[in-house]
């Protein structure tokens, strides 16, 4: 190649339109068609997902209220855990103490009725805002450690924020908490909760998917696999985890809305560690490297207290024996094992990305 | 284009680099020899910022770069493929160098967008270009170890680096791995005008290939110079290629 040559691949730098043809590029000496065939993000699972929609819209016609409830309880807790899983199966962030920002959420949204008499609505918006910002302060400290040094951070200062929760009695009403917040109408019976949860659920799992197959979803899953490497392609690894947690914690507030929404109360347990370590546990149970894993995770467990919460009291061990079981014998989750069991070619494994 | 201006690092006592200089003029082919523990790679971890110098100066197109971040020190122009096959496990080949581009084009923030449709053609051609295309979806964990170490100055491409660093980018490939990817050097270096700084234990690629040699030793610099002078100098044969390490 001739010097002169030479000079103006370099000076294009990487793109630069051929003159003659309008549907090329020329690009580090090779030649590409302009419009590249796009393969859509088609979700494998379209059909599926639309159809479990629709029998969803349609349960409250048959279900009986408890059900009606229990779903409900499983929406709130999945679009935690999903809010979580954010974070921290595609971040490789230790957000050990994600709880913080649903009671956040919660108490946020039930303050601004309770005390200033501020219109539902008004309550609703700004407690997913209060809890991206309290995100914000927590992971502005915590993001300047790494690892097991974070979580730790992170469950000192979000036990700070339980403490006042648990401790100032005349604002947030101490270890009785509030209840029977006033509510809007039509959130007053089961059947008009179940579906604004669902639908807010459904927006929020939707923009989620957008955020991890976004370039920023791309960008926080390198950091996951390889922060160092992040760093040396020209990535702000800090920023970027900090900006993963603000969101994780904004939809983490939209959770403690959505639980203000359903149970019209609120007390210290939302914000407690115990509460982190099930949403954890959620997240590894359904397989936290799958997008859907964490609301299988969030199911399993609500269905399991549930069931357990009539026999025994000792709810907490039951979650330890299934946090270790899960260990052992599942350390990819539910999802990650039926990926592994079923995978239908040998050559879908070798597929990345958000699935 | 680059120079290193009697820089030091210690890791606690010991001297790892020990006041080594270095210049790089735009568009050549630099290489820096020396045995293993020599302190090659700590070099390059000060210019590429992942540590910071005790003393010294690293001027960069003009401006000091010492000290800075990794990712300001990419962003003003240069990229670094390293020793040991540093990717992204579980992404795609795609991917992995796609999250590089990203970065290089301001677009690590975009929220909305599918990541999918962006990006693409520069990209593609980068795999094209190194020869990864046919193996664009799979995982990265899954490639083969001379693959990985090709996608590792795939990844740097990414970046459209003005100073290109790699770090005995030949470690541990076949013989036709090596001869493959030191073609790609060359390519890179010619075709694409990217200024090349490595290191490289093979002294007869060193010697064909390279258009500046820097020795160093003990984290100091013997000599920096042309090959033919690097071959005549005495002080070289001894404490290098007529010792054990020849
Ligand atoms: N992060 C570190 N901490 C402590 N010692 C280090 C570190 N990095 C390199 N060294 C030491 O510095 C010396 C130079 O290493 P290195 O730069 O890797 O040499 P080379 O790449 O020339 O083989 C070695 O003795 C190594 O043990
Ligand atoms: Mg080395």
């Amino acid at each position: 190649m001739s010097a002169e040559n030479e000079k103006t691949v370099y000076e294009s730098a990487c793109i630069r339109e051929n003159p003659r043809s309008k549907n090329e590029i020329v690009m580090y000496g090779v030649m590409l068609p302009k419009h590249m065939p796009i393969k859509l993000a088609a979700p494998r699972w379209l059909w599926l997902t639309l159809a479990l929609l629709l029998a969803l819209l349609l349960l409250p016609l048959a279900a009986p209220l408890f059900y009606i409830y229990i779903i409900s309880v499983i929406f709130v807790t999945a679009l935690l855990a999903m809010s979580l899983n954010l974070v921290l199966g595609y971040g490789g962030v230790y957000q050990f103490h994600h709880a913080v920002f649903y009671g956040v959420g919660a108490y946020t949204a039930t303050l601004l009725i309770t005390e200033l008499a501020m219109p539902a609505w008004l309550a609703f918006a700004a407690g997913p805002v209060v809890a991206a910002f309290t995100g914000l302060l927590i992971g502005w400290f915590c993001v300047r450690l790494t690892k097991l040094y974070f979580g730790m951070l992170q469950i000192a200062l979000g036990s700070l924020v339980w403490v006042i929760a648990y401790r100032w009695y005349d604002v947030t009403g101490g270890d009785n908490g509030i209840h029977d917040i006033p509510m809007p109408e039509f959130l007053m019976s089961f059947q008009g909760a179940y579906y604004f949860i669902l639908i807010i659920t459904v927006v929020c799992v939707a923009l989620m998917y957008l955020i991890l197959n976004s370039p920023f979803g791309a960008t926080l899953q390198a950091i996951r696999d390889n922060p160092e490497r992040c760093e040396a392609i020209g990535v702000n690894v800090r920023q970027h985890q900090l900006i993963g947690i603000v969101i994780a914690s904004f939809f983490g507030g939209v959770a403690g809305v959505l639980f203000v929404a359903l149970e019209r109360s609120v007390f210290p347990g939302l914000l407690f560690w115990v509460l982190s370590l099930e949403i954890l546990v959620m997240c590894l149970l359904g397989g936290w490297f799958t997008f859907a894993g964490p609301i299988l995770g969030a199911a399993i467990v609500v269905a399991l207290r549930t069931v357990a919460s009539r026999y025994t009291d000792y709810w907490t061990t039951i979650l330890g024996i299934v946090l270790i079981l899960l260990i052992f014998f599942l350390p990819e989750g539910v999802m990650g094992w039926a990926r592994e069991r079923f995978k239908p070619r040998a050559s879908k494994a070798d597929q990345g990305g958000v699935s | 284009m680059l120079r290193v201006e009697s820089i030091y690092k210690s890791f606690d006592d010991f001297m790892a680099v020990n006041g080594a200089c270095l210049t790089v003029e735009r568009g050549a082919l630099v290489a820096v020899i020396g045995p293993n523990g020599a302190g090659k790679t700590t070099l390059f971890n000060l210019i590429t910022g992942l540590h910071k110098p005790d003393r010294g100066k690293i001027i960069f197109e003009g401006q000091e770069i010492g000290g800075l971040a990794p990712y300001e020190i990419c962003r003003r122009g240069v990229a670094r493929a390293f020793q040991i096959a540093n990717i992204f496990p579980r992404l795609s080949v795609f991917e992995n160098v796609q999250v590089a581009v990203f970065a290089r084009q301001r677009q690590s923030h975009n929220l909305f967008q599918p990541a999918q449709k962006l990006a693409r053609a520069e990209t593609d051609a980068i795999l094209q270009s190194t020869g990864l295309e046919s193996q664009a979806r799979r995982v990265a964990g899954a490639l083969s170890h001379g693959d990985q170490r090709i996608l590792e100055i795939a990844i740097a491409l990414g970046s459209q680096p003005h100073l290109l660093i790699l770090d005995e980018p030949t470690a541990g490939m076949s013989p036709e791995e090596t001869a493959k990817t030191m073609n790609l050097v060359q390519q890179l270096a010619r075709a694409r005008g990217i200024t090349i700084l490595f290191c490289e234990h093979d002294m007869d690629i060193v010697f064909s290939v390279a258009q500046s040699i820097m020795v160093m030793r003990h984290g100091e610099t013997i000599i920096q110079a042309t090959p033919d002078e690097v071959r005549q100098n005495h002080q070289v044969q001894e404490a290098y290629l007529g010792g054990a390490d020849a």
